[in-house]
């Protein structure tokens, strides 16, 4: 079996695993991530169609609205978000909902910010472990 | 990097300011701490997004600053809710959904917040001035308030922008400081005739194709040969906001931070420069359309929130003319702004026309439409942008004019004049 590691910087620490959902393309969640499934909704994402809930979601950064961290939290609550997050540098929409739920549920979920070279290395499909120190461990 | 924390901060931390501005106070810390700001700023207002209704998650944590006694402490607009308080009945909105929402519209507006209902907060009289440092939520909100009017505002998400309200702080990181507002991308539209860029629709199109383009970066358009309007420059920011992250664009000779391309760049040279092409607007503009079929149910303008400057511009083009009984015209606003256009007489030729208004709320933050409505058409790149994702519904982009002459044809039709090559 193939493995990689990735030392990424961990913004929100908690440790995951799963199955990794990766893009390129940004995506907002409002109008793009129907939280009541999990199901990526932004028909014009590549990811459109797929399911994050209970998977590592790796993509850049959080596309347009600002209501992106309201979606993300009531799927926290819902239990139909991913189980962490990827991104290629810190992304203030995501950490806000995962500090947000972790002050409401007391739910901490890792969000990992890596390199975008690291970041090209990741494909959908990979068996992903994340660890509090922000490693990133790749199973195919 | 340490956050250096005021006495005021501290105490605020320690709870020695209330239960609800520590919540909101550990919130901004944390957050403050993720984005290795080395101190927080003071704000002087703010523009709270949290106020559109998602679900209990979003409500709960409303209620809980409510119930902790949160006040805000600088002047503070409220965005679009999930709800026209007065009007909902009207439409297709749920009793549950309609109950849930308007529990969340009473929770922010307990704040001492000023009950705007808007996501054109820059319309109102607390519109900020140049140079102040404000924390709005709202993604067209943002980039109007910082390209436009030159205060400086991070993209505050939902839930964050109430916490920086209550605190009048927030961390002193991005937008807020001048080096990082340096144009980055240079966009040449010297390319596109004069009549088109004369043409309301050839802002959102533009705004579209940035928002693609520029991903991260600042986004710098040079070669205008008119200068545009607040309404267009309104228009190109939402959809530069929607396709895309752009939270703060310059425009040569039009914007306030960009007199000159130097001043655009702070000196720098442009990381990246791109000619824009028809072509490249042409895809663009073809983008914003998700149908192929001409039937239409419903026209919907007001994405951000119609101004009073729009009513006075639609009203001559609906004037003694009527829609299609098929089809329903919708207009969304602001409780001020219809105020203000009825006072005017813009109102009334609408109204004649067989247009609805609804204010408060928008398609897209409101369950309004009943199923049987399938097929959109909208001047509004933001609508266009979402409505396939957000609602399930197909939706077709045309100028105001080809969205005027749709209703009243029954079926899309749009004048291609314009973007022929």
């Amino acid at each position: 079996m193939d493995g990689l590691i990735i030392r990424g910087k961990p913004i929100i620490s908690g440790s995951a695993n799963g199955i990794a959902l990766v893009s390129s393309e940004p995506l907002s969640f409002w109008g793009g991530y129907d939280w009541k499934s999990g199901e990526i909704t932004d028909r014009r994402h590549p990811l459109s169609g797929s399911n994050a809930k209970g998977k590592i979601l790796a993509i850049p950064f959080a596309r347009g609205s600002s209501t992106t961290t309201a979606v993300l939290l009531e799927a926290i609550r819902a239990q139909t978000a991913p189980v962490a997050i990827i991104t290629t540098a810190t992304d203030f929409f995501f950490a806000l909902a995962f500090i947000v739920a972790d002050e409401l549920y007391t739910q901490p979920l890792p969000l990992v910010a890596v390199s975008k070279s690291d970041f090209a290395h990741l494909q959908t499909g990979d068996q992903i472990e994340i660890d509090d120190q922000g490693i990133i461990t790749v199973l195919r | 990097m340490t956050l250096l924390l005021t006495d005021k901060d501290r105490e605020m931390l320690r709870g020695e300011h209330g239960a609800a501005t520590k919540m909101a106070m550990s919130i901004l810390v944390r957050m403050a701490e993720v984005a290795n700001a080395e101190k927080l700023i003071d704000i002087t207002g703010a523009h709270i997004d949290s106020t559109v209704y998602i679900g209990d998650a979003g409500l709960e944590f409303a209620e809980r600053l409510a119930s902790l006694g949160a006040k805000v402490s600088v002047p503070t607009t409220l965005n679009v809710s999930g709800l026209d308080e007065h009007h909902w009945q009207e439409w297709a909105v749920p009793s549950e959904w309609a109950r849930q929402a308007h529990r969340q519209m009473i929770a922010y507006q307990s704040m001492g917040t000023i009950p705007t209902w808007t996501c054109a907060p820059y319309q109102t009289e607390t519109r900020p001035s140049f140079g102040q440092q404000i924390a709005w939520g709202e993604s067209n909100a943002i980039v109007f308030a910082n390209s436009v009017l030159g205060a400086r505002t991070e993209r505050y998400p939902d839930l964050f922008d109430i916490c920086c309200a209550i605190t009048g702080r927030v961390p002193n990181i991005g937008l807020h400081i001048t080096e990082n507002r340096a144009g980055e991308l240079l966009l040449n539209v010297k390319e596109i005739p004069e009549n088109l860029q004369l043409s309301d629709d050839f802002y959102p199109v533009l705004g579209h194709f940035i928002g693609k383009t520029a991903h991260d970066q600042i986004p710098v358009i040079d070669g205008m040969c008119i200068v545009p309007g607040e309404d267009q420059l309104k228009a190109l920011g939402a959809a530069s906001a929607s396709s895309g992250a752009v939270a703060l664009f310059h425009m040569i000779g039009v914007t306030p931070e960009a007199p000159t391309l130097e001043s655009a760049f702070q000196g720098k040279q442009p990381q990246e420069t791109i000619t824009v092409t028809m072509d490249m607007l042409c895809e663009s503009r073809r983008e914003l359309t998700h149908t192929d079929s001409e039937n239409l149910d419903i026209v919907v303008l007001g994405s951000p929130h119609f101004s009073l400057a729009e009513f006075k511009g639609l009203a001559p083009l609906v004037a003694g003319r009527k829609k299609h009984p098929n089809v329903k015209f919708l207009v969304t606003s602001s409780r001020a702004m219809t105020q203000l256009a009825k006072q005017a007489g813009f109102l009334a030729p609408l109204e004649a026309f067989g247009a609805q208004l609804t204010v408060d709320t928008c398609i897209l933050t409101t369950p309004m439409l009943p199923p049987e409505m399938k097929y959109l058409m909208t001047n509004s790149a933001k609508f266009a942008y979402y409505t396939p994702g957000l609602l399930g519904r197909k939706i077709a982009f045309g100028s105001l004019k080809d969205c005027v002459n749709s209703a009243i044809e029954g079926k899309i039709v749009r004048d291609e004049t314009l973007w022929m090559d």
